[in-house]
């Protein structure tokens, strides 16, 4: 027997992309993608950054591919919005070298403000996307993303959700030592930057006749994906079978061992040849799938009937076998062909168990603001980082959170409403998109007061470096933005501009009473580092 | 085996089911273990799911098949009782830590355990945390308690340890198993 390793769906994504000649990725950290680059760089001649946010990491990697090399751009869900408009004519251009874009969803919104569906970005900008179910999936496939990049000229999605993201399984133990030098490695070639005007400047007169391009790719792809290995069908059963993908299918497997299953790897095109295949030999077929009903929708509108999804299986939150035995059961139409399980015998809590909110760590320099803000009453439009948690107890002083960077530009529209109300961004964030919004501000003479918590870190997904920590995820030391500079550079004035020590709360109470009274748009910085970015440093040093 | 381990954040929750799932892998085992990372961080709940045996599918344990609950706090081991069912060997220590926000602990929560389960191990922190070099070990300790059920071998399990953990705090780490798995004998076990 082989031997094996564990690898969380992460490491084992950040693997594949390595062992298929990969050297450069790009990304912005987000539960759950945020490991995928953190374990890329740990393997020889790797390089990765942290882009600013997901659309320069992706414009970045559609640069390395164009110039001939691998790429890989990886975020979660909501970042892929941020991304969206480069993706879209990505998908136009094509690639040179293979350029993969792995998106982490989140069903459950274990750590998000929503639980999208991405799959409904393969279909919309007709880009391929693979689902793997567990981590030796996760590897093989972004292996054969690459190859198929390059093979049809198309950037191709990889979709993980959380519980592939974190979860740990078995994949056949890497040969670390020689990695470098896989044969997948040797067969790729790098290729050289080739001006090509037609290709890749989507002006109009070049964009129309790519668009044409791009559908006789999905064409082929369509016909493709019907013998795609990664496609697999299992048939023992002519009564009841699944149509599934990604971890969904261990639910159903789990639950449902000797089921017929059509498992997808792919996503987009998917397999309409198969399918109809598939649901021909089975009496009801039962779609299985976390949150929007994507694949149904394109199984029905092939006219196939045989089927049940969303009557059946919640659209909302994430699966675990016992929703889908439970879904089953009291599925009206099962009973012909399969008689329910016993309901499982479970405990259940006798007593009430508070819950465990999370809360700003104790000793956070950035508590105190909170409760200025909440003694002053002051309304806060808000954003996404660690300090969201300042709209639970005990502070309950954040009113507003929409997306990364909304503090700053809904701040602006509460301003134009007669509702005026201060902005609280972390330094990463307002670099993410806060500096668009603060320019916005600027220039439309909005006169909103911008709080800047300063803890030099991307604290909330695990402490990544930023441009305002002065070090690249390599490691490296880099520059620090300059808020004084900036602020004067977009027309705030200096006296507008503070830069205080979080942890001296009079100091921080003065200068937010005096800003908010000058009336004029200005900026309060407050630095201090994260404590537990703090730990993890003076431990490194000593 | 469906081995389902929690705690709260801070408490070497992930640390140990990492080790337990190596164990299993050095035996041998398919294994597969699930756990969310992020916002539970910041002083929340924290679970880690871990499977072995011959063929595992789902990386969660489906509710009512746990074999055994670990709980590093009391009041969590009622948290995840959808998890498990009667039969489940429930090995919980009375540690307490107060959720934020909260003023008192929840009562009545030993009784309510026993009343529901008749296989438990009960850890008091107070009688254990003067035998151990270092109150991080805790959770070694555990493994060392768990190793009688878990079907895997105690020189597996050191295996996994010593891959594990940082090596400045392997003998103690080592040591830790040793005394969780010697204290079996010396438990209440009813």
């Amino acid at each position: 027997m082989k031997p094996k390793t564990l690898l969380s769906g992460n490491e084992a994504i950040a693997l594949g992309a390595y062992e298929a000649g990969c050297r450069i990725g790009t990304g912005y950290p987000g539960t759950p993608s945020t490991e995928i680059l953190e374990h890329f760089i740990t393997f020889r001649d790797a390089y990765a950054e942290w882009s600013v946010n997901e659309k320069t990491a992706v414009e970045t990697a559609i640069g390395v591919s164009l110039g001939g090399k691998r790429a890989l751009a990886v975020m979660k869900h909501v970042g892929v919005n941020v991304a969206a408009d480069p993706i879209f004519t990505a998908s136009y251009i094509g690639v040179n070298g293979g350029l993969v874009i792995v998106t982490a969803d989140d069903p459950g919104m274990h750590s998000s403000q929503n639980e999208q569906d991405n799959r409904n970005y393969a279909l919309a900008a007709k880009i391929p996307m693979l689902e793997p179910s567990d981590s030796q999936e996760a590897r093989d496939y972004t292996k054969l993303a690459f190859d198929l990049s390059e093979k049809y000229d198309t950037p191709v999605f990889i979709r993980s959700v959380t519980r592939l993201s974190h979860s740990k399984t078995l994949v056949s133990t890497p040969d670390t030592k020689n990695t470098a030098d896989t044969p997948s490695r040797t067969a790729y070639k790098s290729t050289r930057f080739k001006r090509d005007i037609k290709k890749y400047v989507m002006i109009p007169g070049n964009a129309r006749p790519r668009r044409v391009e791009l559908e006789k790719r999905l064409l082929k792809l369509f016909k493709a994906c019907n013998t795609l290995p990664i496609n697999t069908m299992e048939t023992p059963n002519k009564k009841l079978g699944f149509i599934t993908s990604g971890v969904t299918y261990q639910y159903v497997k789990e639950s449902f061992p000797h089921a017929s299953i059509l498992k997808l790897g792919m996503v987009y095109p998917l397999p309409f040849k198969l399918i109809k295949e598939f649901c021909s030999q089975i009496q009801t077929v039962f779609i299985v799938e976390e949150l929007d009903p994507y694949l149904e929708t394109q199984i029905r509108a092939q006219g196939i009937t045989n089927i049940h999804g969303k009557d059946t299986f919640p659209s909302i939150g994430e699966f675990n076998p016992q929703i889908i035995k439970q879904s089953l059961a009291s599925a009206q139409c099962l009973n012909a062909v399969h008689s329910p399980t016993k309901a499982l015998e479970t405990s259940h809590s006798p007593l009430p168990i508070p819950n465990r909110p999370p809360e700003l760590c104790k000793g956070c320099p950035h508590r105190s603001i909170f409760q200025i803000l909440k003694d002053l009453n002051i309304t806060v439009s808000g954003d996404i980082g660690c300090y969201s948690l300042g709209a639970l107890p005990p502070f309950e002083s954040m009113h507003t959170l929409v997306d990364m960077g909304a503090s700053i530009t809904v701040a602006q529209g509460l301003e134009l409403a007669g509702k005026p109300s201060v902005a609280v961004i972390g330094d990463s964030t307002f670099a993410h998109s806060g500096i668009t919004g603060l320019l916005n501000a600027a220039y439309n003479k909005r006169n909103t007061l911008i709080i800047i918590l300063d803890n030099h870190t991307t604290a909330m997904t695990g402490m990544q470096p930023n441009p305002l920590t002065g070090e690249t995820l390599m490691g490296e030391p880099a520059f620090e933005l300059d808020y004084i500079k900036l602020g004067e550079a977009v027309g705030i004035k200096k006296s507008n501009i503070k830069i205080v020590n979080a942890f001296k709360k009079e100091a921080v109470q003065k200068a937010l009473v005096d800003l908010l009274d000058s009336k004029k748009l200005s900026l309060l910085i407050l630095q201090g580092p994260c404590l537990i970015y703090h730990k993890k440093k003076m431990k490194m040093a000593s | 085996m469906n081995i389902l381990l929690v705690g709260v954040g801070g408490q070497g929750i992930i640390l140990a089911s990492d080790i337990l799932a190596q164990a299993a892998v050095l035996h041998g085992f398919d294994t597969k273990k699930s756990e969310v990372h992020g916002m539970s961080q910041r002083g929340g709940s924290v679970f880690s799911h871990i499977r072995y045996g011959d063929n595992v599918y789902s990386p969660v344990i489906p509710h009512g098949q746990a074999d055994i609950l670990i709980s590093l706090e009391e009041m969590e081991t009622l948290r995840w009782l959808d998890y498990t069912n009667p039969n489940t060997l429930i090995l919980y220590s009375k540690t307490r830590i107060l959720p934020a926000n909260t003023d008192s602990y929840p009562e009545g929560i030993e009784k309510a355990i026993t009343n529901a389960f008749s296989n438990i191990i009960v850890l008091d922190p107070k009688e254990i945390q003067p035998k151990i070099t270092h109150p991080k070990c805790f959770n070694i300790f555990l493994l060392g308690l768990l190793a009688h059920f878990a079907k895997i071998p105690v020189q597996t399990f050191k295996q996994a340890i010593t891959l594990g953990v940082p090596k400045g705090t392997l003998q103690q780490n080592l040591n830790a198993f040793d005394m969780g798995y010697s204290h079996l004998q010396s438990t209440i076990r009813r």
